[in-house]
């Protein structure tokens, strides 16, 4: 909320500078965005009358003005078009200083323009920087005092201020609101404005029925007859209204905003003459229509309270006026509505309806239930005094059993000490609660019974006055320690391998961390996954941002677009976090830890491998990452299909014939359609699953040495290595131990369609030596086991 | 005798000019060997008396056994100037980059969230995390966040329907440890939120840390040490530190924090409060007996403050010439 200090002085003036109020209320939880100067330095600027203007001799747009300061007459020459016989505007005489927009300032001097001399200049709002405005020299009230200081006369020693101020406290959208603060800051008395009831001069009523009368427990109307509109809302409450940031529109509607902004009360005016039976305040019938004052037709529904008359819907209650019963310039009789909404039955209507109200602001906060008599009262009295006419008597209709009732809240001496850790002393609590308005009655021993004023929706159990304690006293005056507690030893899993050493693993192996968006482009996620259809967001902010991801896949392919179109041809990015998997009925939100290759194998140098990465480059790093687990064996790779793989390179990763994971290359197509340069290779595999380690266990070291035979192995190209390693372990007997790959080949020598396996076997037994005979043994049972399975012969 | 002087003589200056291990060698042989010149000598003792026969052979062999020492030194010289010369012609540029896999980095997010976790983890704080699309439940109304309450109009929520959304901050973690543990907690909660705003200084994705601490009688007083010393560790600097009245619905009374990094500016760095009774009756811990503060810090803002990266959106776009600067 937006401000003048200027009014909120009139209220309660400490002493203490704007920004030290500033400061005061932003340390009391009423956060101050910006505190602004509502003009520019200026000075020796006047009220001036323009007298006569005259063409000017020599130029066409300028004007030879007369112009008065009260004393005496200047010549001066100006090129504003509203410039013109008596109308009165801010006159910078000779030796006046005005700023500049840059911070400079600048003296005024006579001048001769055209041959003309000038004597003093008249001003527009930008050149005195009290607005962007320059569309004509200023336009003054008629009777504004000719010769009056200008800054005197609009008051422009003032300042706004814009305070952010917290749901919680709805109570301070309001200059009395706020003022009561500051008072209680300061120890300041605050002087309200004195309210008298107005005597009604007519008889008149406008009958009112609360149907929900849970929504709207008070309902108060009056009758003005015989309205003045063609009256001008006078000039301090217009500028009280923009300093606050509301638009001056007709003075009715100025008053109720008036009120509403002095008291936080918001009030609305009808054209009597539109409303026709009576008041009903009800429920909106399903599709019933109302214009609005801003002139759009909504379509209301059931949950929204409204404002009828005997016909039809006139106004969203607290929310917003109807256009057709509104009061206009040819209004003669209002009807003035003041009233008390539920803030729960006005939450969150306005913003279903894309609405944003002062009124619906407030409402929905909470507005003093006990506040629509002197708020009534205070509108007549301004409006009779501006816009004329006959007031009838206050009509109220009132649902007692529905009115909030006023809290009281016992409060414990014991709880705030606990809670602040500070024995704050029982008078001091006593004072604070006072000058917020509470009725403060001491209880039982070390206890107080705290009756909370109406205004003050925010409070109703014990915390929420020890809040008001704290800020009031000040969080930083409250003592500081730390907390103490048992030294208790936190439970650690051995076997657990951490998130942190998986990645310390990857950046190790030259891997840049990266975070992609959670949320992907629809049709990205299908070209990724033809599994799950990636669960979209029904208020996404982009197409690019649309659907939850299934993979990081896309994430990281995306990165690696960015860097590419930045010359970036080396690419090696991971990522941890969470995917989103529809199955079924279930979501299952799971962590994967994903990496992405591309490019020269290593960083250009001068030794550097220059041949661009490969599957097997890859795996070595997936490897790695099972290994730190110490189960590395528990660990396969599966030749199989993945949609954004290619289908010749792309393998399942299993543990114990489980899938956990893909990894191979970007399929071709994609990496076309994605416009990168491959190959380009990617894994991605759950991270519970590298996280789930084994304890190491000890095993007896053999002293007897070992029997190492190597067999040179042909067999067809497709039989898969891990086959023929498995099977001779299997088949090695309980002695071997390791089967090592020592070289695949493929060319001369070997038949077409064939390849050369060179495979190591050693054996070690743990209490004796083997001997020859029997490792012959289990060589020649290997060999016929593998000529047997997939058809292997020993290389000659 | 006067031979014996003049051939060790020649033999030394043989010696002295040889200069290769194979010249010597043969200078030796010349001389020591069984034909040698000095060996010879020895072999023509038995024309000398029996009187001057013992003095001659001494001097013999005095002298053989002096040009020996000469060509040892001359050898031991020569070899160790061959290894030299070895040496020196392995010599390589020790300033050539090494090869092999260079280093990558961790996102600057990433190593300010373990910064953070550390410091509190050492205290005894273990960390928790929970899902990202999270339940109304979770997130607004067991933290005391009704649905017709304004505070929701600050989360600018994305939902995927009435009752399902993106966690808007990782509070709901919180609510499922109380709902599952009894206190003492201690834990804090990294993680991804999301909210429905973008521009320069709003992400639609960023990371929180929030902590919670719940025992008997954690005060006011605890919640400003803990942040205060917090706040200091983490920059590493005697930042000033104010405590700023607030509102959450989930704490009461509810704290700002501001920090001053000597450049008179105050700046928002984390928001904080005292768990609200309420809170703790959905969660089932009786706020009679038991006490507590939350906190939560957006860590970008943290990481752009500790090393002065000037535009959020930096953080995800995975730049690799900004990733490595990190490392």
């Amino acid at each position: 909320m937006k401000f003048s200090e200027k009014w909120l002085r009139e209220l309660v003036n400490p002493a203490t500078d704007t920004q030290g109020i500033a400061d005061q209320i932003t340390m009391a939880g009423l956060e101050v965005d910006e505190v602004l100067p509502v003009a520019g330095q200026f000075s020796g600027v006047v009220v001036g009358e323009i007298l006569s203007a005259e063409r000017h001799p020599n130029a066409d747009k300028l004007q030879v003005c007369q112009v008065s300061d009260g004393s005496e007459q200047f010549q001066v020459v100006c090129g504003a078009p509203n410039a013109r016989a008596g109308l009165k505007t801010a006159f910078a005489k000779v030796g006046a200083v005005l700023s500049t927009p840059d911070g400079g300032d600048f003296k005024i001097k006579k001048a001769k323009l055209r041959q003309i001399e000038s004597f003093g200049m008249l001003c527009a709002d930008d050149e005195l920087g009290i607005s962007d405005d320059h569309g004509g020299i200023m336009e003054l009230a008629a009777n504004a005092p000719v010769g009056a200081d200008l800054r005197d006369f609009l008051q422009l020693d003032d300042f706004v201020i814009d305070v952010d101020l917290t749901p919680n406290r709805g109570d301070c959208l309001s200059i009395a609101g706020l003022a009561r603060e500051v008072g209680v800051l300061n120890k300041a008395a605050v002087s309200y404005v004195d309210v008298e009831p107005v005597t009604p001069t007519i008889d008149d009523t406008f009958p009112i029925t609360l149907e929900d009368s849970e929504g709207c427990p008070r309902y108060q109307g009056r009758v003005i007859r015989n309205v003045n509109m063609s009256a001008e809302t006078p000039q301090w409450m217009v500028q009280k209204l923009q300093r606050c940031g509301v638009r001056s529109i007709d003075p009715v509607v100025d008053v109720t905003n008036y009120v509403l902004l002095e008291l936080g009360q918001p009030l609305h005016a009808f054209d009597l003459a539109k409303l026709s039976g009576g008041i009903v305040v009800r429920k909106a019938k399903p599709a019933e229509k109302l214009t609005l004052l801003d002139g759009n037709e909504v379509e209301l529904n059931d949950k929204t309270l409204i404002i009828a008359d005997a016909e039809k819907a006139v106004a969203m209650a607290g929310i917003f006026g109807g256009a057709e019963t509104g009061v206009t310039e040819d209004t003669k009789d209002i009807f003035l509505e003041c009233a008390y909404f539920n803030p729960i039955t006005i939450a969150g209507r306005a913003r279903s309806y894309g609405l944003h109200t002062d009124a619906s602001h407030r409402y929905e906060r909470g507005v003093d239930w006990q506040l629509q008599g002197r708020a009534t009262e205070r509108a007549t009295q301004l409006l009779l005094d501006i816009v004329g006419g006959e007031a009838g008597p206050v009509a109220e209709a009132v649902a007692e059993d529905s009115l909030p009732t006023a809290s009281t809240v016992t409060l414990r001496q014991s709880k705030v000490n606990q809670v602040l850790a500070f024995a704050m002393p029982a008078d001091e609590i006593e004072e604070i609660l006072t000058r917020l308005g509470m009725i403060v009655e001491q209880g039982a021993e070390g206890e107080w019974t705290v009756q909370v004023p109406s205004y003050r929706f925010d409070i109703s159990i014990e915390i929420d006055l020890i809040e008001e304690l704290a800020r009031v006293y000040g969080y930083n005056n409250l003592p500081v320690k730390v907390p103490t507690a048992e030294l208790n030893m936190i439970a650690h899993d051995e076997s657990k391998v951490t998130l942190k050493s998986v990645r310390n693993q990857l950046v190790g192996r030259g891997y840049q961390e990266a975070i992609t968006y959670s949320f992907i482009e629809k049709g990205l996620a299908a070209q990724f996954d033809d599994k799950h259809e990636a669960k979209a967001l029904a208020n996404p902010i982009s197409a690019e941002m649309a659907v939850m991801r299934t993979s990081i896949w896309p994430g990281l392919v995306k990165a690696l677009q960015y860097n590419q179109n930045r010359q970036q041809p080396r690419v090696r990015l991971f990522e941890t976090g969470q995917r989103f998997l529809p199955e079924g009925d279930e979501l299952i939100q799971e962590n994967v830890v994903a990496g992405l290759v591309c490019g020269p194998r290593q960083a250009e140098g001068w030794s550097a491998d220059t041949a661009v990465v490969d599957f097997y480059d890859l795996k070595s790093d997936v490897e790695t990452l099972l290994e730190l687990g110490g189960c590395a064996e528990q660990f396969s790779f599966v030749s199989e299909r993945h949609v954004a793989l290619h289908p010749g390179q792309s393998a399942a990763i299993q543990r114990n014939g489980k899938t956990v994971g893909y990894m191979g290359a970007l399929h071709p197509e994609l990496v076309k359609s994605l416009g990168l340069t491959g190959p380009v290779f990617l894994f991605e595999i759950v991270q519970a699953v590298l996280l789930d380690g084994e304890l190491p266990r000890f095993n007896n070291l053999s002293k007897f040495p070992e029997s190492r035979r190597d067999l040179a192995l042909l067999v067809d190209e497709n039989v898969a290595f891990a086959d023929i390693r498995n099977l001779a372990l299997q088949k090695g007997g309980e002695f071997l131990k390791a089967a090592t790959l020592f070289d695949v080949y493929q060319g001369k020598g070997v038949e077409p369609g064939q390849k050369s396996i060179a495979l190591g076997l050693t054996w070690q037994h743990p209490s004796r030596t083997l001997n020859d005979e029997e490792i012959n043994e289990v060589i020649d049972f290997v060999v016929s086991a593998l000529k047997n399975e997939y058809g292997a012969t020993l290389r000659e | 005798m006067e031979n014996i002087q003049i051939l060790l003589a020649e033999g030394k200056q043989a010696a002295e000019q040889a200069t290769s291990a194979q010249d010597l060698d043969q200078v030796r042989v010349q001389y020591l060997g069984k034909k040698g010149h000095l060996t010879q000598l020895l072999k023509g003792l038995g024309a000398l008396s029996a009187e001057e026969r013992p003095q001659a052979g001494a001097k013999i062999n005095e002298a053989k056994q002096a040009l020996q020492e000469v060509l040892n030194v001359l050898k031991a010289n020569l070899e160790s100037a061959a290894l030299e010369a070895k040496l020196a012609e392995e010599t390589i540029d020790v300033t050539l980059p090494g090869r092999g896999q260079s280093l990558g980095g961790l996102h600057p997010v990433t190593k300010t969230l373990q910064r953070i976790e550390e410091f509190f983890a050492r205290i005894g704080y273990s960390v928790a995390e929970g899902p990202e699309i999270e339940d109304d439940y979770h997130n607004f109304e067991a933290l005391n966040i009704p649905s017709h309450h304004p505070a929701r109009a600050m989360h600018d929520t994305f939902y995927f329907n009435a009752n399902t959304l993106l966690r808007t901050h990782t509070s709901g973690v919180q609510v499922r440890t109380m709902e599952s543990s009894e206190p003492p907690i201690r834990i804090i909660c990294p993680g991804r939120v999301y909210r429905c705003d973008y521009d320069q200084t709003h992400s639609p994705m960023f990371h929180q840390v929030e902590g919670l601490i719940v025992d008997k009688d954690i005060s006011f007083a605890d919640l400003k040490g803990t942040l205060e010393q917090f706040l200091r560790e983490f920059f590493e600097e005697d930042v000033k530190v104010r405590f700023r009245p607030s509102y959450f619905p989930f704490t009461e009374p509810s704290i700002e924090v501001d920090i001053d990094r000597g450049d008179g500016k105050w700046m928002e760095v984390l928001g904080c409060g005292i768990v609200h009774p309420k809170v703790f009756e959905y969660s089932g811990i009786d706020p009679e007996q038991f006490t507590g503060f939350a906190f939560g810090m957006g860590v970008e803002r943290l990481a752009m403050l500790r090393y002065g990266v000037n535009d959020l959106r930096l953080f995800f776009e995975n730049d690799m010439r900004f990733l490595g600067q990190f490392n």
